[in-house]
């Protein structure tokens, strides 16, 4: 039966006959998800590099490398969605100058070329140079391919690495904001549907890049070090855990304004809007976006992380504390994902006649479907284990000028 | 000058022959001009210019008929499952109690079935709904790559050959006006039946509809019945606040309507 034919079924009250298709699917939930962590992976490192937080310094190169691996494939969901891939390129010769969504290609461009690649490059160039001249090894050759002809490692061309290193570390905090803000922008400039068009959105987005940025990073790192049998830093994982703590203060504050402001002004759109909050998005929304996405996260972190008291409120061993915040950075993954769930899937389940409700029935199979989300939410994991093993980010790997 | 007595008479044939090989030569000349500087049947005929498209509804004469969805899928093709309309009625109902009920089987083509209960029924109208064709389009403003475009005669129209399928304007409708056609993969909507009004003729919906509820015409022509229509109702467009400039202009419409 016609998948559709059996959404119609389920439609409550009065939905625009060309509504009860959902225009947008898992694979624009996915799509801000990942840029979300691009951005968000990327002002960790900013906090590093630029606020000197030095007990991150762990986490610097990780980032960084999270952050190319999550943006290389951030526009594979948006391609596979496409109702026809093949004419993309279209985005890029003719562009429409007023069309928020025709920018997305430059503002991609800009980030990945100016902003993610050459800060790695300073970064790594040193070591760049150092490893490809290992006697053996067939890495050394990639090695050598990536310094790009340029070998010099004398203490003054290091002190330029340096301070162009920070420089677009600089230009990239704002590109960071820029980016995320910028898939905000994409809804929140819809007119028409007003679960989108607020002017918050764009700042929620951000908001909730840094926290999902930040608990990758902190899986990340715990998962990369137990890996390598190393010792956790637990100063560096208090740290995590304490920014992770602040800006999931200020993106559950930001939420809550929002939801207080349409509350509180109960414009024309709130009766359907709290039928879809009480109803369709219930799960999505409350249980797992602000009670486990949020409110547990910020209790344990509140409670544990040296974010509001030197040694935490509650004092606890390293190992328990170290599991605590594992577990709320997950939780906080699966609450971010849901709040991306919430605002692409929830933004077209109610009619734009304000009087009924559609359903989305996920697909398995398929370019949109549950298994090419999940081979596109796997795909940076790969892609970021080929560029640890080229670019190893650890601290043991780093080499010294007087070594080469 | 004897000799040419009889002259005056030939050579006064011969001039009337020169003047008639004359005329026949000029003739052709000018029809061989005019053949090629005729305008071209319809297109150059036509000038997008001289035109600015809108549409009239009166609710009052719409009796729920459907005839106007079913025509537009036939002749502009558009798939027949319930999810795809380009134009299509809605049925409002409105009791004592201040409830309205919406209804649209299937766009409204096989009209609507009797009403449940008919007691406490205060008003009960019908509402037929296509694209509005906005003075600003932000189905135009948000298309990456141009692909939906606004003409010089106030139509807004899709180039299927350009289109890439992201959906972007089927978001930016207010009014639910667009689809995805699943044969082509691009967003599709009313076209005021523009292949039909280039040559002079009405789009199909108003073609068919019985009671003359729907009226289509020229906002640049004074004596268009789209003008006449507009000086003798009060009108009113959807969703005014959106500031889309809906072209589609209705009379006698309820504030129940979105």
């Amino acid at each position: 039966m016609d998948p559709l034919q059996e959404i119609l079924r389920q439609v409550v009250g009065y939905v625009y006959p060309n509504e009860i298709e959902l225009h947008w699917g898992l694979l624009i939930v996915i799509y801000p998800y990942i840029t979300g962590l691009v951005a968000g992976a990327f002002i960790l490192a900013s906090l590093v590099r630029v606020f000197n937080v030095r007990e991150l310094q762990p986490t610097y190169r990780l980032s960084l490398l999270t952050a190319l691996a999550y943006l290389i494939v951030a526009p594979l969901p948006l391609l596979a969605h496409l109702g026809h891939p093949e004419r993309s390129y279209e985005i890029f010769i003719t562009p429409n100058p007023h069309s928020a969504m025709a920018m997305f290609g430059f503002v991609y461009a800009w980030y990945l070329t100016v902003v993610l690649l050459l800060e790695i490059w300073f970064d790594y160039r040193k070591d760049l140079v150092v490893w490809s001249q290992q006697p053996h090894g067939w890495r050394r050759w990639v090695h050598r391919l990536l310094t790009l002809g340029v070998t010099d490692i004398s203490a003054q061309s290091l002190g330029f690495d340096r301070s162009a290193g920070r420089f677009i570390t600089i230009i990239g905090i704002p590109s960071a904001f820029l980016l995320h803000g910028y898939v905000g922008f994409i809804f929140g400039s819809v007119k028409a549907n007003p679960w989108w068009s607020s002017v918050l959105i764009p700042i929620v987005f951000l908001f909730s890049a840094i926290v999902s940025g930040i608990a990758l990073m902190l899986l990340f790192y715990l998962l990369g070090t137990l890996l390598r049998s190393k010792a956790v830093d637990m100063a560096c994982m208090d740290k995590l855990a304490m920014f992770l703590f602040y800006a999931l203060v200020l993106d559950f504050s930001l939420e809550m304004l929002d939801f207080i402001h349409r509350l509180y002004e109960a414009e024309e759109s709130i009766h359907i809007l709290s039928l879809l909050v009480s109803g369709r998005l219930f799960l999505s929304l409350v249980i797992l976006q602000a009670f486990l996405g949020t409110l547990i996260p910020l209790l344990i972190l509140g409670l544990i992380s040296p974010a509001l008291r030197r040694g935490g409120m509650v004092n606890l061993p390293d190992e328990l504390r170290r599991l605590l915040y594992v577990g709320s950075a997950v939780l906080i993954q699966i609450g971010i994902f849901s709040t991306r769930w919430n605002v692409v899937i929830g933004g077209q389940l109610f009619s734009k006649s304000l009087r009924g409700l559609t359903v989305y029935k996920m697909q398995l199979l398929g370019m949109e479907g549950l298994f090419a989300a999940a081979a596109l939410l796997i795909l940076p994991l790969v892609l970021l284990l080929v560029l640890i093993a080229m670019l190893p980010p650890w601290a043991e790997a780093e080499t010294h000028p007087t070594g080469a | 000058m004897k000799d040419e007595g009889p002259q005056p008479e030939a050579s006064g044939e011969k001039i009337y022959a020169d003047r008639r090989a004359f005329l026949r030569t000029c003739a052709q000349g000018a029809s061989a001009v005019l053949f090629i500087l005729q305008p071209r049947q319809g297109e150059a005929a036509y000038s997008p210019r001289d035109h600015f498209y809108g549409m009239g509804i009166d609710i009052a004469k719409c009796i729920g008929c459907g005839r106007c969805a079913d025509a537009c899928k036939k002749e502009n093709d558009v798939p027949r499952e319930p999810f795809y309309f380009r134009t299509w009625v809605e049925r409002y109902m409105i009791n004592d109690q201040g409830e309205t009920t919406v209804d649209s089987p299937n766009g409204g083509i096989a009209g609507f079935p009797a009403a449940t209960n008919e007691k406490g029924m205060l008003r009960t109208f019908f509402v037929p709904k296509l694209c509005n064709h906005c003075a600003n389009p932000p189905c135009v403003q948000v298309c990456p790559v141009g692909a939906t475009f606004a003409t010089e005669d106030g139509v807004v129209l899709v180039d299927k050959d350009y289109c890439i399928g992201c959906r972007y304007c089927i978001q930016a409708c207010p009014y639910g006006a667009r689809f995805l056609d699943p044969r082509t993969r691009t967003a599709d909507k009313c076209t005021f039946c523009y292949h039909r009004v280039v040559k002079g003729l009405l789009p199909a919906c108003v073609e068919v509809c019985p009671t003359g509820a729907r009226v289509f015409g020229d906002l640049r022509q004074r004596s268009s019945p789209l003008e006449r229509f507009m000086r003798m109702n009060k009108l009113q467009v959807l969703k005014p606040s959106l500031n889309t400039g809906p072209k589609v202009y209705y009379a006698s419409l309820d504030g129940e309507v979105r």
